[in-house]
């Protein structure tokens, strides 16, 4: 206990991580159920549907499987860095989440007060950017270790593909940088309070001045994580997997892991830096939206228990009916007062986050893939010279600006 | 809290330039020895880091970059001239690029 | 043994095991990982003294941009094992002294020169991490010059590169 007193920050901290891990997670492995479920519904299909009700069990299913699934390794291997491959690329997506704030309040954990973030950087931009770039590691030392032609060719591909976007992605952020004057996540979110002046019912985000950028960002986002319509790294007609062809059991999952954790990532960053990040785009003289979360929670609880009772039989109706009642317990907490200004930041967050996923998805769904060729002249030719154009355009707009910024 | 002296950064900026030397004259690999190139700029980078720390002057910082700056350029040339001999003499050991040697 | 003290020493031991694997490693992949190693913790040392950015930058452009290319080209070029030739006799008996002096002739100056019993606090306290601003304001006024040098010197390269690697037509 004493140690607990005199470390306090450092046990907080630590609380932190373990909770923001359990819910990444979750998070990472329902992101997969819900892939494909919204894929299967824009092709028509239904998608996960027979373990547990709406196959929610579906992500633990998989779990249990790749657990018990053999775990190969090829002949000629570089035994070291094929096991350190995927335990490098899972790490170091997870460890970027730990620089994201998730709202502006302020909890209490253990009698210390403390922010909803892990670790608040003055250039938390910046650290991500450093972690995301060596993430092309795990990729590249896959393919190399394998020992096998696929990945080989998987990994270079890939590793091309994540450099030659990476310039893109950071340029095409540098305008908002420009913009908040900051690289810390919390001041670029305070940044965007507000309204426009002469458009009082849009939103002071970077999104509007910085569209071009946006577009940019997403796209080379799209890029970065080898994700439809640019997984050329995986392209199974042409690699059979890519880089990760020879993994197999859970080092194949950890894989698949930090690709939805890098997805994840992405999101958020451009939540914060383009979306406004924690902020609800309403006016704060619409106090009712305060209920807001409570509202959607209760509803859902309702939707499912009326599910439960008409729809589901057997077990998937004893899962549904759990989930109905931990959705209306939480209900019901979003609606105590101490809680209702500790959850805003988080909902509307987490809102525009699941937004961006969706879309993520929806091009997955309806994109076919890219040729290498087309790939590389869109990055270099098309998005680089557009981003910098972009950045020398809000250069140019803060030093003789038309409008007064602050309305 | 104490806080550790600029002369303990010296003296491994120091080590890290003498290994650097070393693996500089005894790898054999082209590439392995642009690398240790790479360790020396670390090495000097570190001691700019600690005398711009000591002195509470900015300039060491901004030579990091001229340093990284240089380093890069240095890289992709490098790398060029290493696949160029690739593809002359299918070699990547120095002793078999030797038509200079005297 | 404090904590800045604890954290050095291991920062320092990481990035001297890294330096040494970098020369005892036989696969040329394994070399880079191990100097990539090296610029980390070198990163973690930057941040100790306070130097944040340069510790970012240290990280993107050292480890996620030029080590990459390394990697890259090992990968590209499939290069194995090194091998081991016993051409030059001078490297070995006039390399080696020769090295370890230099070494220990840097490590002394360093260790002995005036500047180095200065605490690496300097005028600051302890923990002021450098801002971005400041350091932005000395690239751009101070240095101005230099820094518009050294973007000719990258478009040069640029264009070395590229006409060395291309193939004869």
């Amino acid at each position: 206990m004493e140690f607990v007193t005199q470390h306090a920050v450092l046990v907080v901290s630590l609380v932190k991580i373990v909770i923001l891990l359990f819910l990444t997670l979750t998070t990472l492995a329902y992101l997969t159920w819900f892939e494909r479920k919204v894929v299967a519904h824009i092709q028509s299909r239904w998608g996960p549907y027979y373990v547990g009700a709406h196959g929610l069990l579906q992500p633990l299913a998989d779990g249990l499987k790749f657990l018990f699934k053999e775990d190969v390794t090829p002949p000629g291997a570089d035994k070291f860095l094929y096991i350190f491959a995927p335990f490098l690329a899972l790490s170091l997506a997870l460890t970027t989440i730990a620089l994201i704030p998730f709202g502006p309040a302020t909890i209490t954990i253990l009698g210390q007060p403390t922010q909803l973030i892990v670790a608040d950087v003055n250039i938390g931009l910046m650290f991500v950017f450093a972690i995301t770039s060596i993430g092309v590691y795990g990729v590249a030392l896959a393919g190399w270790s394998s020992n096998s032609k696929y990945p080989l060719l998987g990994g270079l591909r890939s590793s091309a593909q994540m450099i030659s976007y990476e310039v893109a992605l950071t340029l095409s952020v540098v305008g908002v940088v420009l913009l908040a004057g900051t690289l810390n996540f919390n001041e670029m979110v305070s940044d965007q309070v507000g309204y426009y002046r002469y458009f009082p019912f849009i939103p002071r985000w970077h999104l509007f001045p910085q569209i071009i950028g946006f577009l940019c960002y997403f796209t080379s986002a799209i890029a970065e994580t080898n994700r439809v319509p640019f997984d050329l790294p995986e392209a199974e007609t042409e690699l059979v997997a890519g880089f990760h062809t020879e993994y197999s059991s859970f080092k194949f999952a950890m894989f698949f892991m930090a690709e939805y954790a890098n997805m994840l990532t992405v999101s958020f960053l451009a939540t914060i830096l383009f979306l406004g990040g924690w902020l609800s785009p309403f006016p704060e003289s619409w106090t009712f939206l305060q209920y807001l979360p409570a509202v959607v929670l209760l509803g859902l609880g309702v939707y499912l228990a009326y599910d439960a009772v008409m729809g589901a039989t057997g077990i998937g109706r004893i899962q549904l009916i759990v989930i109905t009642c931990g959705a209306l317990v939480l209900g019901v907490l979003c609606l105590l007062p101490a809680v209702i200004p500790i959850i805003q930041g988080p909902f509307w967050f987490l809102l525009k986050v699941g937004g961006l996923l969706f879309f993520y998805v929806w091009t997955r769904g309806t994109l076919p893939r890219f040729r290498y060729d087309q790939l590389m002249s869109l990055g270099w030719k098309l998005l680089l010279p557009v981003s910098l154009a972009n950045l020398v355009g809000t250069a140019l707009w803060i030093i003789f600006p038309l409008f007064v910024k602050h309305g | 809290m104490s806080v550790v002296p600029v002369s303990y950064y010296l003296v491994l900026s120091a080590i890290l330039f003498g290994l650097g030397v070393v693996a500089f004259v005894f790898k054999r690999n082209i590439i392995t020895i642009l690398m240790a190139i790479e360790l020396m700029l670390n090495a000097v980078n570190l001691a700019f880091v600690a005398f711009a720390r000591a002195w509470a002057q900015l300039d060491g910082l901004v030579f990091v970059f001229f340093v990284i700056v240089v380093a890069a350029a240095e890289a992709a040339v490098g790398l060029a001239i290493v696949i160029r001999i690739y593809q002359n003499r299918q070699t990547l050991n120095i002793e078999r690029v030797n038509l200079l040697k005297f | 043994m404090t904590l800045p003290f604890i954290l050095f020493f291991v920062l320092a031991l990481t990035a001297i095991g890294g330096a040494l694997l970098l020369i005892l490693a036989r696969e040329p992949i394994h070399s880079a990982l191990s100097l990539i190693l090296v610029m980390m913790s070198l990163a973690g040392l930057y941040l100790m003294l306070g130097a944040e950015f340069v510790a970012a930058v240290q990280i993107i452009v050292y480890a996620g941009a030029i080590m990459v290319l390394f990697v890259f080209v090992i990968m590209l070029l499939n290069a194995g094992v090194e091998e081991r030739t016993e051409y030059s006799k001078i490297a070995k008996y006039v390399g080696i002294p020769l090295g370890l002096l230099l070494l220990l002739d840097l490590a002394h100056g360093m260790a002995h020169s005036l500047m180095g019993r200065a605490p690496a606090n300097g005028a600051g306290s302890a923990n002021v991490m450098v801002s971005t601003r400041d350091l932005s304001l000395q690239l751009f006024q101070k240095y101005l010059f230099p820094f518009e040098a050294t973007s000719i010197l990258i478009l040069i390269a640029i264009l070395g590169a590229l006409v060395l690697a291309k193939r004869d037509e």
